[in-house]
């Protein structure tokens, strides 16, 4: 009987026309977006105090190129600290060695619980807490000493705030990478006689990448801009170098915008370079 | 502790466990095994699930420690060296060494999900046994062509079905050339259709001499290719002899209710 009713309504079924469903708050989206952005453009084009002019003046003068430089290769150093220092922080994290979790558990806790721009104060007047830095035996005599001044730079100082400050951060996320890959790849690979430092660098840590990437990409795309802060050491990055313009011109408008500008071209960038890792840590899952 | 006979691996053991215990906490999972396996030997464990052969399996290859009990394989015990009348825990890189003679297939599979079907097969022999690589990759082919996916070496594993991917484990096992193969129910995550070919390949290594222990719920294949059957139940070996004895024969009232139910 429920076939011969099925059999009935589908021969009916497959005559009737089709009326798709109506989306009638699409069209009015449409129509109010268009409004806003028509707004926004007329606004960007006819307010004279964009000085767009200007942007394209400076967009790229040799000041603000050379800031934008020193923004890359201080995100990339301090990338770079944060990086390995949050994979040894998560190793010690991981570890079976109670002091080796204690340390780390200190680390990440103090320098995720004090202001980056703090910590890079510190760094930049550390020869106020230590005018002399020395290696030697502790509490013996000591080998070699250096001017604090001499061996902290404040590109020294810039590296080692933003970067221990990352370390701090990566250490977590590496943390959670490693610990979201199967117990099950550890113990396969311990079955085949593999040591530790192996299983975690050839089986777990490049699976464990899938999740390390995003949260990491996000984290270099918040460093590009955390650089803006060491302008408190007097260093050059490129928030600072329009700064040092606009402080002789007046014209901080244009000069925000056009940092604003590099800021935003960089970021997109570091996104499109952020699908291409994805995708090759991806390998090997959902084929 | 007794003394294990120091010619045990000459007298022709692979593997033999004297009165062995294992606790998780309080909860004691293994109450007193004593078994032996000879070189050669194709031993299946039997018994229900939380009956203990899984951690036994798991003591061999010291992925879990003992409790108490002594466990030997090929004449050295797991996971201690005896000296002075003292037992010294091994070093991290001497017990990776025991375990590299050791092959084991899990249930899940866990082949390196980031790596192709032949990376699989290669990376422990390369990277720890140091042998070169032009032998490995030879090697390595001729294990894929034994168990049937030759044309697979290029592939990652979550392309491949179930079934493929245990028997690219049990290659990427035997790549080792170990001398005991564990396997801890190798066909129980698998659609029922591709148990069979799993099954094959583990009869043809049976077949070749290899000294196995199979943990199964696959009575067929303990019937048929097993030269000795164990039916554990609660942590004790409740009875152990020829398949003939344990699954035709079964004198225990436990491993009756048990063979009765599986069949």
């Amino acid at each position: 009987m429920t076939a011969a009713i099925l059999a009935a309504s589908s021969d009916d079924v497959e005559t009737l026309q089709v009326v798709r469903l109506r989306h009638p708050w699409r069209w009015v989206s449409y129509a109010v977006v268009a409004v806003l952005v028509a707004m926004l453009v007329s606004s960007l084009l006819t307010n004279q105090n964009y000085g767009w002019p200007v942007v394209a003046e400076y967009f790229f003068s040799s000041r603000i190129l050379r800031g934008l430089l020193a923004t890359l290769w201080l995100t990339a150093l301090a990338m770079l600290v944060g990086v390995v220092l949050g994979v040894v922080l998560a190793v010690m994290r991981l570890s079976r060695n109670p002091m080796l979790r204690s340390v780390s558990t200190a680390y990440i806790w103090f320098f995720r619980g004090t202001p980056v721009f703090v910590q890079l104060l510190f760094w930049g007047y550390i020869s106020a807490l230590y005018p002399r830095l020395s290696l030697g035996v502790p509490f013996g005599p000591e080998l070699v000493a250096f001017d604090t001044n001499l061996l902290i730079t404040p590109v020294a100082a810039a590296i080692l705030g933003l970067g221990l400050n990352e370390g701090a951060y990566m250490g977590e996320i590496v943390r959670a990478g490693v610990e979201a890959v199967d117990k099950g790849q550890v113990e396969a690979s311990q079955a085949l006689g593999m040591r530790r430092t192996r299983i975690l660098r050839r089986i777990v840590l490049p699976q464990a990448m899938r999740v390390i990437v995003p949260p990491m990409a996000n984290n270099t795309i918040s460093m590009l801009k955390s650089t803006s802060l060491v302008s408190v050491l007097a260093f050059p990055e490129l928030l600072y170098s329009a700064q040092l313009i606009y402080s002789e011109n007046f014209l901080t408008v244009p000069l925000l915008i056009t940092a604003s500008i590099w800021y935003l071209l960089v970021t997109s960038v570091l996104t499109v370079g952020q699908h291409y890792v994805e995708r090759y840590f991806g390998r090997g899952t959902a084929a | 502790m007794t003394t294990i006979d120091a010619s045990a691996a000459e007298s022709g053991y692979m593997v033999r466990a004297k009165n062995v215990h294992k606790s998780f906490g309080s909860l004691e999972v293994l109450k007193g095994i004593t078994l032996d396996v000879r070189s050669g030997e194709v031993m299946t464990l039997l018994g229900p699930s939380g009956s203990g052969k899984s951690t036994f399996l798991r003591l061999i290859n010291h992925l879990e420690t003992l409790s108490a009990g002594q466990l030997s394989v090929d004449g050295e015990l797991v996971g201690y060296r005896r000296a002075n009348n003292k037992l010294y825990e091994l070093r991290e890189h001497e017990i990776a060494a025991m375990r590299a003679r050791i092959g084991m297939v899990f249930q899940r599979f866990n082949l390196f999900p980031h790596m192709t079907v032949l990376q699989n097969i290669m990376e422990a022999p390369i990277g720890v046994l140091r042998q070169p690589r032009d032998q490995v990759r030879k090697r390595a082919e001729a294990l894929l062509d034994r168990v049937g996916l030759a044309d697979k070496r290029d592939a990652y594993p979550s392309t491949l079905s179930g079934g493929q991917q245990q028997r690219v484990a049990i290659a990427r096992a035997l790549a080792m050339e170990p001398r005991l193969m564990l396997f801890d129910e190798p066909t129980s995550a698998l659609d029922p259709e591709l148990v069979g070919e799993v099954l094959e390949v583990m009869k043809d290594l049976a077949r070749s001499g290899m000294t196995m222990v199979v943990v199964t719920h696959e009575i067929g294949f303990a019937r048929e290719v097993a030269d000795s059957v164990v039916f554990m139940d609660d942590g004790v070996v409740v009875e152990a002899g020829t398949p003939q004895e344990v699954l035709v024969n079964p004198q225990h009232p436990r491993t009756q209710n048990f063979i009765s139910k599986v069949l």
